[in-house]
């Protein structure tokens, strides 16, 4: 490097090699500009962001469980207690929502699953009901599925009728879903843990079947012994 | 996400073919898929290129969400893709100098390659472990390579053949990208 | 500024938009092109943003281009423009999350857009801060009007609405492939057919009065 000539300015004098100490300060003075404005846009932009979520969450929440009045965040550990959400997500823990009504008493619990569909991931809220053990209501939270196909899982009503009363009773150890709940072919349903696919976007039918049956099987067996305790709004 | 790790091969080789259904990588797919002979070696460096930035992004993600530092993803990603290939560029030159003419321009390009820095997002998106991340490039990869040879083979016939003047070009490449990413609409569900 | 300065500025404007529009002739920034346009309205929010990353990029670029040394040059330009980029990821985020999840991972990917580094290196390190920009504000509404072109025509065909407003009531059967992945081939193909087959007319009624 020849530390006497003139730095960086003459860079297009081919033959001079720019000193290292000019390239270290560019990107130095650039590396703390950008950094600035990433900051700043990260922190600028949080509220607003996490109030998006919440009005998100919230109004897919509602959807599910049509009597719930306000929200609690929870978390199913893996060990088989509750806790409250707080700022960490603790490792393999499941995350629902427990949902009261106006006097605080508990009318049901919803929970976020995912699976690939057609083109991405399908992501589908639904509505657990304690008191019949079964998932009463789903919504869909994301999906890039076909237009006028794969979107019918939203507009279909002879599909949304599975969602009236599905089963999701635990076993007798309580270890996992009696049986699980699977979509099986248009027509073909025969009990109340399956889910009749859409005829001609079996796909995406299928991934809403796989997303709740997944979500069902890790959260339930942890749920519903510690359902005394989220009974009511603390 | 509960997908085995032969599904997620599976659907990023054929039925998510980064290429013609995720619609990443697509400049060098037009500006490379010429001729045979630049395809297939575009796509084997590619798919290096994506393995390499894939296990970093995959440490780097590490890296970052435990000193809540996610908002640096992107600019780490890209810095470190940037530098994957500045690597690979330099390794070509001295271990294969007649590929790295070969490739010429089309090898510092592969920084601005969508499906690079598509693997490492779409990874970080579905949370992907490790192995999965892998097979995930991997997959990804083989199907940039395929869907460019592909491409190749059958533009190098095309040139052979009476097109109209007025289709000849990138025209043409795109309705023939528009063909074969029909067909392979034919792959979906493949992956269960 | 006086008016030389101003019609230069604005020929460097509009040389983004028609001359040398990044869709239909430099043919780059192909991916989100392709994978966005299944809607007027997400076309539209893709154009934007990438035209404010652009702008921001190259005003930036432009500001630093004497202390930037030629070795680290696409270092420095690649930061800065995955700054702008993260930056806008946060800003529609929080305006709308349904824009954020409709726009997906493209809206990040926006940093390998060839557009902006090659304005940024063609262009951006060779001019001041405001000629650069301007000529990073028309590629970016050239950019958007590509976008669109392509939005507008696959919403009309597939999903027979166009910014969500419906326009053939609800006996309309959507063509539905133009909102998947080979109708964005097929249309863009289209488009270019129709600018080559313009240019070849051009063409045939110049040469008369050449010859």
């Amino acid at each position: 490097m020849s530390a006497d000539h003139p730095t960086a300015n003459q860079a297009n004098q081919a033959p001079v090699a720019t000193p290292t100490l000019a390239m270290i300060r560019t990107l130095g003075l650039v590396s703390a500009i950008c950094g600035l404005i990433i900051v700043g846009a990260y922190q600028g932009t949080y509220d607003a962001v996490a109030a998006n979520k919440r009005i998100a969450m919230e109004r897919a929440v509602f959807k599910v469980v049509p009597a719930a009045k306000s929200i609690e965040e929870y978390y199913a550990l893996a060990g088989g207690s509750i806790a409250k959400a707080g700022a960490e997500t603790p490792a393999g823990a499941a995350k629902f929502f427990a949902a009261y009504d106006d006097v605080g008493k508990l009318v049901g619990v919803a929970a976020e699953g995912g699976a690939k569909g057609y083109a991405d991931t399908v992501r589908i809220m639904f509505g657990y009901e304690p008191a019949c053990q079964c998932i009463k209501g789903i919504g869909v939270v994301s999906m890039r599925e076909t237009p006028g196909i794969g979107d019918k899982i939203i507009t279909d009503k002879e599909f949304q009728a599975n969602f009236k009363e599905l089963d999701a009773r635990l076993n007798a150890e309580m270890a996992a879903l009696a049986n699980e709940i699977k979509t099986v072919k248009h027509g073909t349903k025969a009990s109340n843990w399956q889910i009749d696919a859409i005829s001609g976007a079996t796909i995406t039918s299928r991934a809403v079947g796989k997303a709740i049956n997944d979500t069902a099987q890790a959260l339930l067996p942890r749920l519903v012994p510690n359902l005394d305790k989220i009974g009511s709004k603390s | 996400m509960h997908e085995t790790t032969f599904q997620i091969f599976i659907n990023a080789l054929l039925a998510n073919n980064f290429v013609l259904a995720m619609f990443l990588g697509l400049c060098p797919f037009l500006g490379v898929s010429g001729k045979l002979d630049t395809a297939f070696p575009m796509g084997v460096a590619t798919t290096f290129v994506m393995l390499v930035a894939s296990l970093c992004a995959y440490g780097l993600n590490l890296l970052l969400t435990a000193f809540h530092l996610e908002f640096l993803r992107l600019i780490s990603y890209i810095v470190i893709i940037a530098s994957s290939v500045q690597l690979v560029e330099m390794v070509l030159k001295k271990y294969s100098p007649a590929l790295f003419r070969a490739l010429g321009i089309y090898l510092p390009l592969i920084t601005t390659n969508c499906a690079v820095l598509g693997v490492a997002l779409f990874q970080t998106a579905r949370e992907y472990d490790f192995i999965q991340s892998m097979t995930f490039s991997f997959g990804g990869g083989a199907g940039f390579t395929l869907a460019l040879v592909l491409m190749a083979s059958v533009r190098e016939r095309l040139q052979l053949s009476d097109v109209p003047g007025l289709a000849q070009g990138t025209a043409l490449s795109l309705m023939l990208a528009g063909i074969l990413s029909l067909s392979f609409m034919g792959f979906a569900g493949l992956g269960g | 500024m006086t008016t030389v300065a101003t019609a230069k500025n604005w020929d460097e404007f509009m040389e983004g938009i028609w001359k040398q529009n990044p869709v239909f002739v430099m043919i780059l920034g192909m991916c989100p092109t392709l994978a966005v346009t299944v809607s007027a309205v997400n076309a539209l929010s893709m154009g934007v943003a990438t035209a404010f990353v652009l702008v921001a990029s190259c005003g930036l670029v432009s500001m630093m281009r004497n202390i930037t040394p030629k070795e680290v040059r696409i270092a420095v330009y690649i930061v800065i423009i995955a700054t702008f980029v993260t930056a806008v990821d946060y800003a529609i985020q929080a305006i709308s999350l349904a824009l954020y999840d409709a726009l997906g991972a493209f809206i990040q990917l926006i940093v390998v857009n060839c557009i902006i580094l090659g304005r940024a290196e063609a262009h951006a390190a060779k001019n001041p801060p405001l000629p650069a920009m301007i000529n990073a504000a028309g590629m970016g509404v050239g950019f958007t009007i590509g976008l669109l072109a392509l939005g507008v025509v696959r919403e009309i065909l597939g999903a027979g609405t166009l910014f969500g407003v419906s326009l053939f009531g609800a006996h309309f059967q959507p063509w539905v492939i133009m909102v998947l992945p080979p109708g964005g081939f097929f249309v863009l193909g289209s488009w270019l057919l129709l600018f080559s087959w313009h240019a070849r007319r051009k063409q045939a009624r110049e040469v008369p009065q050449n010859a």
